[in-house]
């Protein structure tokens, strides 16, 4: 009797895990037909373009054009060399900004915060404008130190790569801040007490504790800075002026003006292989949980 | 006085946060070699002593000297102390003897004395072979005896300790509690312990100091402390107590409606309180000269394993609404003739351990 009991109810139970179990697929099921809907078929579509020639038929023109190219290459090593420089800015810039956050109390470090999530809020297009009317020939900042006395002459800010460089680290910056910043506050402040308790200066105890501690949140934030800056396109095409061509815009500029759907494909393929291999390299050299949070 | 240690002497240490009074002109003298334990509730003001001494607080105004030599104004990192925090707060990406190591890596040690110095204060913990492990890898107690490894490898003159068995689970507290008492005792440095566990401070000290509203209430070793608080507060914050209020004139006191003898000789007239203890009281079949008696109901007896409590009503005629309990060791007591619920009861308090102590202090 109590065996028969034990059977049915193991029987109730399991339509019961069963049926949770469905109802968590079934919420999940429209991001799943998004995703596939909106990523993978295109993604799919793409690869599939990019083994087009131009006569129609199976090819890797595509691909063998990037190598022989002399342009291609040109356009490549640009692209890595203002992704680097732009994430290296960003961690300059952003690295010391997230400590002094993390180091104030939570009032003020919040006030920050929204210093840091205004210009982020604010559409990308109008932000390089402003960058750009800022900084041109006849704007603001020049025209300020000519003013002033500060240059005899305007320098030139913009449709260039400095220009692009500016534009860039600011708007990746808080793409480095947010996880820098989170990490930073989930480190255990009394580590660094401990460790100046133990005999360390400060500068010692930021080295050998804080420092260590927060390499996640400031890898997290570099790699994400680097993969965006890899496909960054708005702010490179105006503050740029056409003089720093990267692979955004060359795809851009393969459909626009070429209307080689194949040899644009390629591109994007290629960068997307090397984005993917980069986060694939990343997620093993680090794990981003290791450390930091609270004992 | 030993080169292992050293006195700490803390003169008028005052500290305000606005309005807020953490520290009200603190002084206190720590022994040589002493275990001295800051007790007091939390927002007491001992937590903020404790890191005046290590450096970390600075006082609005007063002294903190480490033997003869003034230290308010050295940082943390050239005191040389060792402390240990209250969630252990090692180093996570660092593993167990990198950890203990720090300090001497620090001083500039060389590889192989630090390797055997990290030994013997692993050795030291009972945590010999462990020095590869992970923190993460480790238990709490395990994290605590690494914390305090890493505290006193480099045998700091000054252990400072912030409640750093709070977070274990009662059991391996109460082990704690020992073994760092014999630890203290095998290198008798001079530590300052932190706790808001009275029961904690009277096991491990050799003095306490009580410190309440950011004063400090009183200084004494656990026996004086336990039998003669200085104030209701800390008659009642220490160990278990009742308080029945008591009024004297002329050096007499009455506590309900009887005449009540205590133990000292009570100068001032006035509002006072009578510090009943429980394992103080017994059950009286008659009534002899030493003691004073209590007349009251039985409400309620709980076995409670080592011990029996019963809780007594006191007679309403004399005392109002108020009960005492009373604590009879099992073992010593034959529990089945005790009185049962509701029968009448006479309980003797000893005129050596009938205490009184001021009510203006609040109090139960």
């Amino acid at each position: 009797m109590v065996e028969l009991e034990q059977n049915l109810n193991q029987a109730a139970l399991t339509q019961l895990a069963r049926r949770e179990h469905y109802t968590f697929f079934g919420l999940t099921l429209p991001y799943l037909v998004l995703v596939g809907a909106m990523i993978i078929i295109p993604i799919g579509w793409l690869f599939f373009l990019s083994f087009v020639g131009r006569d129609g038929s199976f090819s890797f023109e595509n691909y063998e054009r990037m190598i022989n190219s002399k342009a291609y290459l040109r356009i490549f090593i640009t692209t890595f060399k203002i992704s680097i420089l732009t994430t290296f800015f960003c961690a300059l810039f952003g690295y010391p900004l997230a400590y002094f956050m993390s180091q104030i109390s939570r009032k003020w470090a919040n006030i920050c915060m929204i210093g840091v999530l205004i210009p982020f809020w604010t559409s990308l297009l109008v932000r390089t404008y402003a960058w750009l009317v800022l900084l041109q020939k006849k704007g603001l900042v020049n025209s300020v130190a000519v003013d002033l006395g500060l240059l005899s002459e305007p320098i030139k800010f913009v449709h260039n790569t400095s220009g692009t460089l500016i534009g860039m680290v600011h708007i990746m910056l808080p793409f480095l801040i947010l996880p820098l910043y989170a990490n930073m506050r989930a480190i255990d402040p009394h580590c660094v007490k401990a460790a100046s308790s133990l005999g360390a200066t400060p500068t010692r105890a930021f080295w050998t504790v804080f420092f260590p501690l927060s390499i996640p949140g400031l890898l997290a934030g570099l790699l994400i800075v680097f993969v965006l800056c890899l496909g960054f396109y708005v702010t490179p095409a105006v503050l740029g002026g056409g003089k720093v061509i990267m692979a955004a815009m060359k795809i851009s500029s393969n459909i626009e003006l070429y209307f080689s759907w194949g040899a644009a494909s390629a591109l994007g393929v290629v960068l997307l292989v090397v984005t993917m291999l980069i986060l694939l390299i990343a997620s093993k050299l680090v794990s981003f949980d290791q450390f930091g949070q609270r004992s | 006085m030993n080169d292992s240690s050293l006195n700490i002497s803390i003169e008028d240490v005052t500290k305000s946060y606005g309005d807020f009074h953490a520290l009200k002109e603190v002084s206190l003298e720590v022994t040589s070699g002493e275990f001295l334990t800051l007790l007091g509730p939390s927002g007491s003001g001992k937590t903020t002593l404790l890191m005046v001494l290590a450096g970390f607080t600075s006082p609005d105004y007063g002294s903190v000297k480490f033997g003869e030599k003034e230290v308010v104004f050295e940082p943390p990192h050239l005191r040389g102390i060792g402390m240990v925090f209250q969630n252990y707060a090692l180093f996570p990406h660092m593993n167990v003897a990198e950890n203990v190591g720090y300090p001497q890596k620090l001083r500039g040690v060389s590889k192989e004395e630090t390797r055997i110095s990290v030994e013997n204060a692993l050795s030291t913990v009972k945590l010999d072979e462990l020095g590869h492990r992970r923190i993460d890898e480790l238990s709490g107690g395990q994290k605590q005896r690494v914390a305090l490894a890493r505290a006193i490898v480099f045998k700091p003159k000054i252990l400072l300790m912030d409640e750093p068995l709070s977070a274990l689970d009662k059991k391996l507290r109460e082990e704690m509690q020992i073994e760092l008492r014999q630890l203290h005792d095998s290198l008798s440095m001079t530590t300052v312990y932190v706790t808001h566990d009275q029961k904690e401070a009277l096991t491990m000290s050799d003095r306490i100091a009580v410190i309440n509203d950011g004063q400090l209430m009183q200084l004494g070793t656990p026996n004086e402390i336990y039998r003669r608080p200085n104030n209701a507060f800390i008659a009642d914050f220490i160990g278990e107590s009742t308080l029945l209020p008591a009024k004297v004139k002329n050096g007499i006191a009455t506590v309900g409606a009887a005449k009540f003898k205590g133990t000292q000789r009570l100068k001032k007239d006035g509002d006072f309180m009578l510090v009943v203890r429980p394992e103080k009281l017994f059950i009286a079949n008659r009534r002899a000269r030493d003691a004073n008696y209590f007349e009251g109901v039985v409400k309620d007896s709980i076995f409670q394993g080592e011990s029996q409590l019963m809780v007594i009503k006191l007679d309403p005629q004399n005392y109002g609404d108020r009960s005492l309990r009373i604590r009879l060791p099992n073992g010593s007591t034959n529990l089945g003739e005790l009185p049962g619920v509701d029968e009448k009861i006479v309980l003797g308090l000893k005129i050596v351990d009938s205490y009184f102590v001021e009510a203006t202090n609040g109090g139960a």
